[in-house]
């Protein structure tokens, strides 16, 4: 962790998360980031060799429900609350600059 | 004096809902009541994104009508109970306080809204947050930050900064909130109120917007043990509609408020990180010598790996947000910018519609879950939340319960951690450890600090052993000093 | 100029032999095929909203299927035993398997993210057997959600590509599948195309899936690359948009021939995912990996993990029925024919195998059965109407020497129509009546007599000049005379 997070990444970063950042945002995020990042150093110190990762605080496992059907939302009380429907359907402007 | 009066009303949740049970005191007399506090010092406070003047009413009458035709209410009968504005609640905005969400009304309830109305509680209002919860002095919300009651030009804490406030202010009996790195307990700290986040699981996550799903938790602000207790109860419990909740039933919790702390063994960490104010640690110190005072032994207890929760946490905790929040994308609901195309779209909308500091974590996260840094970030900060737990386990060998601070400071002056993201971030020193492993902790309040602001000291007992918790801070509630 | 561009458009390679490898210019081909299945289930995988085709758009949504705020998924537990039919069928080993985030923005993905599972799939290490005798392994099968469907408005024909606007019904998303990933050993076109019609006849078999590829319930994505036979692997591409079987070995071949074609002038290979396009007959960029999304894979948090226990594997195992290539050696000892024969195959297909082998068990003859099964019952479904019994009977009469072939086909006929029958009865209807050797016998002397130019033919080897012969006892007999017995009757007088 002892790179420094640079304007690229964070351009690319920002990409990823759909966000725009003007320049002198970027700047900003930038320096704000790598301060973050240089006081996270800090775990880098540990032996964690022998750890595993803990992803959850309980140990919970096999939660399962029946293969029976449920009431399902109204459509126009969705719909109504969307920004922009026809058809009984989500609108949204041309899927283009996206992965099919 | 820019100081708030103390709450008009004084009667606790649980009697309210005694009396209301009885037919001594109609639910609507209590609604309205509220309402008139709410009325009368709001704009000072400004606690809550929304008033439900008429669903309150409304609900309260029904209460009344069930009391009258002999039908069984429920254990909060009649109780005011405020909402965080990041819990859903159906037919009415639910907006985490953020641009984004601005005007949403989602098409169901959260388990816990259900739970309450089950009860007979009547939610008053919702109550403004840090945005998407992030945040630890509600100065991060889209609509305006939430002032502390006990002093105008302090912050209340945060993420839960409105649902601390109300209940201080006086504007409900009973707030819940939500808790992923302190924002109950820290909130509740500056405030002078019990704040409870329960063991990970005890209750239901669903309805909650979510920030970091393994983190999150919902629990109660109350004037004391009893009343969180008492809400507690009546939410917690196993939901099939979320598979991260414990197959139990609700918490059995007021049962052990009376048995005192005589024979546990409450420990002391050596190596708690440093940071906490003076007047913070004196009176930690009151409240172990209290408890040794009740019977309880301290014991010193080395928690090693303490201190890098902090790093720990806030590398989990938004990647996970990076990925809850990526939903916000203006297709199917909430605010949408103006593009010629999709992608385009989602860029105006989340820049827009998002505040500097959910897009600050939304950054953080993305990068530590970002191909080639996966292994030196997220997956090494969960590595440390094992090593973390570990520890705790460790130290639980030797003790019953931990005792520490539960806010570095008493309440600061609104504006003065805004500037440096990092100085807000160690806010969360204390509490965040307990959100990582899951363990229920709380916060009490026990006598003031510096300029007579409340200082709350926490709990800390292994997972499932909530009740313990409760039994320890009934006990520093009886043993707390008058000022 | 891009040689490429001048790429025969690639004829249809059905008629390939099984046997012979594939070969291009001295180039071999590598590929593993991806098939994403529609498990049957009634109910969506991480939700209880229905799971059910052909509603009114957006009519089977909830909280999770949307993504809306505060939702939280909850595991099928019918899904979770689909997907331990289908490995098992496909020997995998079933294992503790856990749940992953794959985060990417697409307007019909409506969390953001895909739950999926990554490091720890349900099922591991498995194989399927093709006709050709070659094993295929399978590397993984693992349970996913599906997404939305999209439609464009505006453009042509329907594509993103000059749309004025999209609109998307989610009543798809969150069905379960499951991906069924194969190791990179099929080495033709041909052997893409058995391994996905065995594929698709055990998920029938265990009930996983319907697998119709052409309404989408079985996707298949091939991985295609070429290189020198002992040389290392080539740069692959992936080709999506195949919905036959015919299509996955016409794209297969003509992708693997642009390759060569591309290495020959010495130009790399791209890696990249292709379009397979039906109509042209080739395949186009659909987008370089290079662009690809970081997907930033990560533990879901929402859900736990999933671990079967022995209890739970063994019933699902028991549960299994026969599978196809167990199906099909049983038929194969039954009537003596060979595993991988055409009658076999297709009649276990059609599930009438069962039938078969209970015209046997009522003592019919049930290698005659098979081929009255394969030629006539194609309508007919697993559960032929024809009683067993009936065809046991018709079988019966033809061993015996009863009727001719063309009057057992006759009887058949009206069998069929009328969903069984006498055959006995039919025949006597019908005046079919045995014909006496001697009277058989008579007939052939006399054709011979009458038409020597034919029978001197026949004698020095001209095997058509039976034809004549045979035609004019068919004559004489109106039609009741057995062709068979009539060519065997002539080859022994030529050779006495």
């Amino acid at each position: 962790m002892s790179d420094r997070i640079t304007p690229d990444d964070v351009v690319k970063v920002a990409r990823l998360a759909r966000l725009s950042l003007g320049d002198d945002e970027l700047a900003v995020a930038t320096s704000e980031l790598r301060a973050m990042l240089e006081h996270f150093a800090d775990i880098d110190a540990l032996d964690l060799d022998d750890v595993e990762p803990m992803t959850h605080p309980v140990p919970i496992d096999n939660v399962m429900r029946n293969d029976v059907p449920a009431p399902t939302l109204d459509r126009d009380e969705v719909l109504a609350a969307a920004p922009d429907a026809a058809d009984g359907r989500f609108q949204v402007p041309p899927i283009i600059g996206l992965e099919d | 004096m820019s100081d708030i009066a103390p709450p008009t009303l004084d009667l606790r949740a649980a009697t309210i809902a005694v009396r209301v049970r009885a037919g001594e005191l109609s639910a609507a007399q209590v609604v309205d009541d509220y309402l008139a506090a709410i009325d009368a010092h709001e704009t000072d406070v400004h606690a809550f994104n929304l008033v439900l003047t008429d669903e309150a009413r409304a609900r309260a009458a029904a209460v009344d009508d069930a009391v009258a035709a002999g039908d069984d209410v429920g254990p909060l009968a009649g109780v005011p109970v405020a909402l965080k504005d990041n819990m859903c609640t159906r037919g009415v905005p639910t907006t985490c306080s953020s641009k984004i969400l601005e005007g949403w009304r989602p098409p169901y309830d959260a388990t816990i809204v259900d739970r309450l109305r089950d009860a007979g509680a009547v939610v008053i209002g919702k109550t403004n947050l840090d945005e998407f919860a992030m945040g630890s002095s509600t100065e991060n919300s889209a609509f305006g930050r939430t002032n502390n009651p006990l002093d105008v030009t302090r912050v209340p804490g945060g993420s839960s900064g409105g649902s601390a406030a109300s209940v201080a202010a006086g504007f409900a009996p009973l707030a819940l909130g939500s808790d992923t790195g302190g924002s109950i307990r820290q909130p509740a700290a500056l405030c002078g109120v019990v704040g409870v986040k329960p063991t990970y699981g005890a209750v239901s996550r669903l309805g909650l917007v979510a920030f970091a799903s393994s983190l999150d938790q919902i629990g109660p602000f109350a004037h004391d043990v009893a009343d969180a207790a008492l809400v507690l109860e009546a939410i917690s419990g196993h939901d099939p509609g979320d598979s991260t909740s414990i197959d139990q039933g609700p918490l059995e919790l007021t049962t052990v408020l009376e048995h005192g702390v005589d024979g546990m063994r409450i420990g002391r960490i050596t190596d708690l990180p440093e940071g906490a104010d003076p007047d913070v640690v004196e009176r930690v110190d009151q409240a172990f010598a209290a408890l040794a005072d009740a019977g309880a032994t301290i014991i010193d207890v080395s928690v090693p790996a303490f201190g890098y929760g902090l790093t720990a946490y806030y590398l989990i905790a938004p990647a996970e947000a990076s990925s809850n929040l990526a939903r916000y994308d203006g297709v199917r609901f909430g605010m949408r910018a103006e593009a010629p195309d999709t992608n385009a779209m989602y860029i105006a909308t989340r820049t827009e519609g998002f505040g500097a500091e959910v897009k600050r974590r939304i950054m953080l996260g993305t990068y530590a879950l970002s191909a080639g840094y996966y292994d030196a970030y997220y997956g090494r900060a969960l590595k440390v939340r094992r090593r973390i737990a570990q520890d705790f386990a460790a130290a639980y060998a030797q003790v019953d319960a931990l005792v520490m601070p539960a806010s570095p400071s008493v309440a600061f002056r609104a504006g003065d951690k805004t500037a440096d993201p990092m100085s807000m971030y160690l806010c969360d020193t204390y509490t965040i450890p307990a959100n990582l492993t899951g363990e229920p902790a709380m916060s009490v309040p026990f006598g003031t600090g510096a300029d007579g602001l409340p200082v709350g000291v926490q709990i800390i007992t292994p997972a499932l052993h909530d009740a313990r918790m409760f039994q320890v801070a009934a006990e520093l509630e009886r043993r707390a000093p008058a000022s | 100029m891009h040689p490429v561009a001048s790429l025969a458009v690639v004829t249809d390679t059905t008629t390939a032999d099984h046997a012979a490898p594939w070969e291009h210019e001295g180039y071999e081909m590598v590929v593993g095929l991806e098939v994403h299945v529609e498990l049957d289930t009634a109910t969506k995988l991480f939700s209880a909203s229905p799971h059910r085709f052909g509603d009114e758009p957006n009519t089977n949504i909830d909280p999770v299927t949307l993504g809306l705020p505060g939702a939280l998924p909850v595991l099928n537990r019918a899904a979770v035993e689909q997907a331990m039919r289908l490995g098992m069928a496909l020997n995998c080993t079933i294992q503790r398997s856990t749940f992953a985030r794959k985060n990417y923005f697409y307007p019909d993905m409506p969390k953001a993210y895909q739950i999926s599972q990554y490091d720890e799939p349900i099922c591991v290490d498995g194989w399927l057997d093709i006709a050709d005798g070659s094993r295929i392994e399978i590397e993984r099968a693992h349970l996913e959600e599906d997404t939305g469907k999209s439609t464009h408005v505006g453009g042509a024909g329907g594509r993103i590509h000059g749309s004025e606007h999209s609109l998307i019904d989610f009543n798809r998303a969150g069905i379960p599948l499951v991906e069924i990933v194969s190791r990179p050993d099929m080495r033709s076109p041909e052997q893409a195309r058995e391994y996905v019609s065995e594929l698709r006849a055990i998920l029938i078999a265990v009930g996983a899936s319907d697998a119709k590829m052409e309404e989408g319930s079985m996707r298949v994505d091939a991985n295609v690359s070429v290189r020198r036979p002992g040389a290392e692997l080539g740069t692959r591409c992936e080709i999506k948009n195949l919905n036959s079987v015919r299509s996955v070995g016409r794209a297969i071949d003509y992708e693997a021939r642009r390759q060569v074609a591309m290495l020959d002038v010495g130009d790399a290979v791209r890696q990249e995912t292709r379009h397979w396009d039906e109509n042209d007959g080739r395949t186009h960029t659909l987008r370089s990996k290079e662009d690809a999304d970081d997907y930033r894979y990560f533990l879901e948090p929402d859900l736990v993990v999933v671990d079967p226990d022995a209890a739970w594997i063994d019933s699902v195992r028991a549960s299994l029925p026969m599978l196809p290539a167990a199906r099909r050696q049983q038929l194969a000892a039954a009537v003596g024919m060979e595993p991988d024969s055409e009658a076999v195959r297709v009649v276990v297909d059609r599930g009438q195998d069962n039938y078969v082998l209970a015209v046997g068990a009522a003592d019919g003859d049930a290698a005659r059965a098979i081929v009255h099964v394969k030629e006539a019952y194609a309508e007919a479904g697993d559960v032929p109407p024809v009683p067993a019994g009936d065809l046991a009977e018709l079988t019966k009469m033809e061993t015996a020497g009863e009727i001719t072939a063309t009057q057992a086909k006759e009887i058949l006929t009206v069998l069929v129509d009328n969903d069984g029958g006498d055959p006995r009865a039919i025949a006597a209807d019908k005046g079919f009546e045995a014909m006496d050797t001697s009277e058989l016998e008579a007939m052939v002397d006399a054709a011979i007599e009458a038409q020597p130019d034919a029978w001197a033919k026949f004698c020095a080897g001209e095997k058509k000049a039976a034809g004549a012969l045979v035609g004019a006892v068919m004559k004489a007999s109106k039609g009741q005379a057995d062709g068979k017995a009539v060519n065997i009757l002539l080859n022994q007088k030529r050779t006495q």
